[in-house]
Parts: structure tokens; C-alpha cells; sequence
């Protein structure tokens, strides 16, 4: 029995390249094999970086790739810390002022992060927070679904609901 | 022992720690088991506070300092950062914290009945076996590819150069008087979709790399995966392989409750907690770590640990095995026949094992499964069958050609990936519930 959560639509020629990413404490993987499978299905190449990524390592993989998107993902309860590090090493490059990038997972330590630290991250730089929960991946992939295909900078930094 | 020491205010079992290893053959095994949590808090009151119920439950426990993921990548400013903010922390930065904080912790706890083990997850742990040493703190585990290839970007030669450096630094607690102990962290690799068979090579090859740098203490581990019968199979060659290669008889295996993706509901984690213990007692393995009815959720409390440590054990005290087939055909199974042809490929690489696990990784030898690593070729693939087995995809350059039929390629695709890693979370979830009042349903 296929446990189908949305149309195996793999598309031809690619929309551009997204780098997937964990933070720098962070060991999980699965969610960014996950996430890799489901970008490319959406017609993306993907650089998957791997657990464990410094700041300075993700700047310098998004300066050379120049991405459409950065997915940062973290299920160990430090991307609430780690995420506010990185945004700053990113916004801080001035070829990546613009560059959409999102965070999502497990961010902190409690369970959900309180409203607050949400709109922290977004203040911060990221362009949307998809906290973990039972329709997390739909919200994502309409997400991804919306993203125009080039490098373009979204409209404004709006939370995205999920 | 006091009275040796008059100006310290210590006890015994600090200066002289019971073997670990010992100390869980001599209370698990033969249809018992020592049950052990996963609990580490970076406030070293909490700390002491978990280690005082761990050792209180009504269940044979042993204790566990786990530490923070910023001690594990050896990020020990980080660690100070959140602890001078008051940020909590995953686990205890044992680096971080003064060793006289740390001695008064375990100071009065940790004893000849309740020995404590630290665990981490670093593939560059020279901080964290200092640490240890400096404290008498003489269990640990992991190992030079567990503890790297799924965990980070350590390249897998710093990590077998530094496991090798730990393993010589931990055993000069051997000269005065201490017995140091180490678990493999192999029989786990990624959590979950890793076939057995792979996770007992490794476990096997990583005891044996300890083993050849002096340790004389070892456990080997296996986490529990989709299939209890299938797991009974791959315990039962692990004990096999141990018994036949390790140059010690001081060895136990221990058994991870699922390390994948956990239930969400609280008689899908109590249901699967006690097939681990089943298992345990199936296979005569001595120690069972345990995961919380919390574990999908959150970093479980102290209570819901202690629960489970004593759901471990009353379910392990009830349970009598059926005997399905003799430990011989047991141990002649396919998955102790795959097992031994990778251990062995491995060991006839090289004389030294650690330059042995290098070529074996280069070599597509060992691979492993969806491991992003970049030492790690990638090209083998699992799925579940339908029969609830984990069996190979596809074998890349594995030595395992005339034991694995070779079937059709499978294309991996986003949502079947995803199938299969919450396949156990849905088998446990969906399984009615035969503890009605204990049934609640968890709103995400």
C-alpha cells in the first residue's frame, strides 16, 4: 500500500539549483535525504550538504552554486540557535542578501517554538519558518510548487502557516 | 578505600569504578536484562536529579550521562554561549563543566551498584575521553565509523586516527586499576533501513578495532529494525561472530529500542519498547537502552525515562520465548552468512584494521545506505519488503554477489522513501491498543 503525500510529478530540465543543508550541531539526515528526493522530484538539481554545515561552509557552497532556494533543516533542537548564526553569516555576504531561504523542523528543544522566536528567525533574515507538524511537507511543497524558477527574490519575508 | 584517601571527600567508587562490562554480564543475560535510558541535560542539578531516578526505578538500571550535540561536534563555545544564556542544552557539556561539578553529580550515585556510561556521538572526541579520564568515568561508546560516517563531515581518516588516539588514551585507566569499557554504536548506523547484516559487520569489525587497541571491556550493539523475527536472526549472528573472532569473553551485546521514526502514540511506544525487551530476552542480550512515550515529540522528562526503563523491565521479566529453530540454524543464517563475507572481506584488506575499514569504505566494501557522507560510496539502497524484512536494493560494490539475488532495479522516490521510514511508526500506531485506558490520542 503506497502512502501516496503528493503526485509523483518528476518534471523534465531543471528549475534551478536548491541547496539543502542541516546546521552546524545538527546529525540528522533522513530529513535531508527526504528533502533532496522531494526538491528533485519538483525539477530541481539539489547540492546536498550533508549534517553538520558551519556558517562559513554554507556561505561559501551558496556563493559558488548560486541557488533559487537554501533549505535549512534540523530536527536535534538547536535550530533555533543555530538557524539565528547562519542567517547572519548569510545575509552578511552581499551576493546572498537576497537569496530566499527558509528553515524548517524540530527548532527547539520543547517541542514547538513559542510565536515569538518564529518571528525572531523571519526578523533575522529567513523568508519562511515551517515548524514540524502533521502537514509540514504539504505546506513545503506548496511552497516549492509557488517558487518562481529562477533566482529571484521573493516579494517580501511572509511567515508561512502551518 | 575512604580511609586510603583521608583528605578526599569522594567515595570509593571514584577512584575505583566497577567494570561495566561485569557488571551488566553479571545482572543481564539468561532472560534479564539491564535497562538504560538515553538522558542528558545540560543543568547539572537535572543531571543529578536523572541520574538518582534512573538509579531509584523499580528495574535493574545502570546510568547515562549523554552529552549535547555542541560537545559532539566540538563546539565548546557554543556549549559555554548557551549555558552562560541559560539556553538548555540536548545533553550534559561534560567539557564545558568544571570537573568538580561533574565529580558532584555522580558523587554518592554512581557505585559498585549503578555504574555510569557517557555517551556522545563525536567522530572527534580527543575533549570528551580527556574528560572522562580526568574523572574515572570508564564507559563509553561509539566507535570510528558509527560515530562518523552518519553523524557529520569529519573525514573517516581523522575519525580512525582519532578513535585510535581515544582508545589508547582511555586504556591507560587500565594502570591504576580501572577498567574501561566500550560499546559499538554500529549496530546502528542511520537508525533505521540499514539491513541487518551490515549492522552487525559493523558492529562486529568496530569491537574488534577497540579490542586490537587494548580494550578488554566491550559490548557490541544492535538497534532493533522492522522485523522481530528478522532481529533475532541478526542478534543471534552477532553473537556468533563475537564469540568466534573477539580475543576476550568480557563482551555483551546491547539493544537500542528503534532509533527511526518513532510512534506518536503512547501504546505504539509502549508496544514497541517491549518488543526491544522481547528481543532481548530472545536472544539473551544483557542491556536495553529504552526510548520514551516523548520520543516523536521532544527531549523525553525524567519521569517518562523512568517509565520506560521499568515498562522495559516488567515486560522482559514476563516474557518466555518460543524457541523457533536451534541457535545452529539460527546462527547459519542468511544474515549471519552476509555478516561473516563482509567482516571477513574487510579483515583481508589489511593487517591494521583501521587502514582495513579506509580501503573497505574506498572500495565500496562497506557502504551504507542513504548515507550522505562523502567517504561513504552511496550506492548500495534498502527497502522494506513485503513481509516487514529489510532487505538489500541494490548492492553496489558490496561482496555480498552470491548471497544477494540480484532483482530489479527500484527507482527511490520521495513518498516511498518516506513510507518506508515511518513504516514502524504506522505498524505500532495503527496496532489497536490493548491498554484502552492508556490509549491517547496525540494532537500534532
Amino acid at each position: 500500500m503506497t502512502m501516496q503525500i503528493f503526485a509523483d510529478n518528476t518534471l523534465t530540465g531543471s528549475r534551478g539549483t536548491v541547496v539543502v543543508s542541516g546546521v552546524a550541531s545538527d546529525a540528522h539526515t533522513w530529513n535531508l535525504v527526504f528533502l533532496q528526493l522531494m526538491i528533485e522530484e519538483l525539477g530541481y538539481d539539489v547540492v546536498n550538504l550533508g549534517p553538520c554545515v558551519s556558517p562559513e561552509l554554507l556561505v561559501a557552497e551558496c556563493e559558488q552554486h548560486k541557488p533559487a532556494l537554501v533549505v535549512i533543516s534540523s530536527v536535534n533542537g538547536h535550530g533555533y540557535q543555530d538557524g539565528l548564526r547562519l542567517i547572519d553569516e548569510i545575509r552578511g555576504s552581499s551576493e546572498l542578501v537576497a537569496t530566499p531561504v527558509v528553515i524548517g523542523g524540530k527548532l527547539g528543544v520543547a517541542g514547538e517554538l513559542d510565536e515569538g522566536a518564529a518571528a525572531r528567525l523571519m526578523s533575522a533574515g529567513f523568508d519562511a519558518v515551517f515548524e514540524d507538524g502533521a502537514k509540514t511537507v504539504v505546506s513545503f511543497y506548496d511552497f516549492m510548487a509557488a517558487l518562481p524558477s529562477a533566482a529571484t527574490p521573493l516579494p517580501g519575508r511572509t511567515r508561512v502557516a502551518v | 578505600m575512604n580511609a586510603c584517601f583521608p583528605t578526599r571527600t569522594t567515595g570509593a567508587a571514584d577512584e575505583t569504578p566497577v567494570d561495566f562490562g561485569e557488571f551488566v554480564r553479571s545482572r543481564g543475560g539468561r532472560g534479564s536484562i539491564v535497562a538504560q535510558p538515553r538522558m542528558g541535560f545540560s543543568d547539572p542539578n537535572r543531571m543529578r536529579e536523572g541520574l538518582i531516578a534512573t538509579k531509584k526505578a523499580d528495574a535493574q538500571t545502570v546510568g547515562t550521562l549523554t552529552l549535547d550535540s555542541y560537545t559532539r561536534v566540538g563546539d565548546h563555545e557554543a556549549a559555554d554561549t548557551a549555558l552562560r544564556e541559560g539556553i538548555a542544552l540536548n545533553g550534559y557539556p561534560i567539557v564545558n563543566h568544571p570537573v568538580e561539578t561533574t565529580k558532584w553529580v555522580l558523587d554518592g550515585v554512581r557505585d559498585d551498584d549503578f555504574p555510569v556510561q557517557v555517551r556522545h556521538g563525536s567522530a572527534t572526541p580527543l575533549g570528551i575521553f580527556a574528560a572522562l579520564v580526568a574523572l574515572n568515568l570508564n564507559a563509553t561508546e561509539g566507535g570510528p565509523v558509527s560515530y562518523c560516517l552518519p553523524y557529520g563531515r569529519t573525514p573517516l581518516q581523522d575519525s580512525v586516527r582519532n578513535w585510535s588516539q581515544c582508545c589508547e588514551m582511555f586504556t591507560r585507566l587500565q594502570e591504576v586499576g580501572v577498567e574501561p569499557h566500550l560499546e559499538t554504536f554500529g549496530g546502528c548506523m542511520m537508525g533505521q533501513l540499514c539491513p541487518p547484516s551490515m549492522l552487525v559487520a559493523i558492529s562486529v569489525l568496530e569491537a574488534l578495532f577497540f579490542c586490537h587497541h587494548g580494550l578488554r571491556s566491550v559490548s557490541v550493539s544492535y538497534a532493533q529494525q522492522t522485523n522481530l523475527d528478522q532481529d533475532v536472526e541478526a542478534v543471534q549472528a552477532l553473537r556468533a561472530l563475537c564469540a568466534e573472532l573477539l580475543p576476550t569473553v568480557n563482551w555483551h551485546v546491547v539493544i537500542y529500542t528503534y532509533m527511526g521514526m518513532y510512534p506518536v502514540t503512547d501504546h505504539g511506544c509502549d508496544r514497541l519498547l517491549a518488543s526491544a525487551a522481547e528481543l532481548a530476552v530472545a536472544t539473551g542480550s544483557e542491556r536495553v537502552i529504552v526510548k520514551t512515550v516523548a520520543e516523536s515529540r521532544r527531549i523525553p522528562t525524567i519521569a517518562e525515562n523512568v517509565a520506560a526503563l521499568e515498562h522495559a523491565h516488567t515486560t522482559a521479566r514476563a516474557y518466555r520465548p518460543e524457541i523457533g529453530g536451534s541457535t545452529a540454524e539460527l546462527a547459519d543464517s542468511q544474515t549471519y552468512q552476509e555478516a561473516r563475507a563482509l567482516v571477513h572481506a574487510v579483515l583481508n584488506l589489511h593487517s591494521d584494521l583501521g587502514q582495513a575499514l579506509l580501503l573497505a569504505f574506498k572500495q565500496g566494501y562497506l557502504d551504507v545506505p542513504y548515507c550522505l557522507h562523502p567517504d561513504n560510496a552511496g550506492r548500495s539502497r534498502s527497502y522494506i519488503d513485503g513481509d516487514g524484512w529489510l532487505r538489500w536494493g541494490e548492492v553496489g560494490s558490496l561482496p555480498l554477489g552470491h548471497l544477494v539475488p540480484r532483482g530489479r532495479s527500484r527507482r527511490i522516490t520521495s513518498s516511498g522513501l518516506l513510507e518506508d521510514l515511518s513504516y514502524v511508526r504506522r505498524k505500532y500506531d495503527e496496532e489497536p491498543s490493548t491498554r484502552a485506558d492508556r490509549s491517547v490520542e496525540v494532537g500534532v
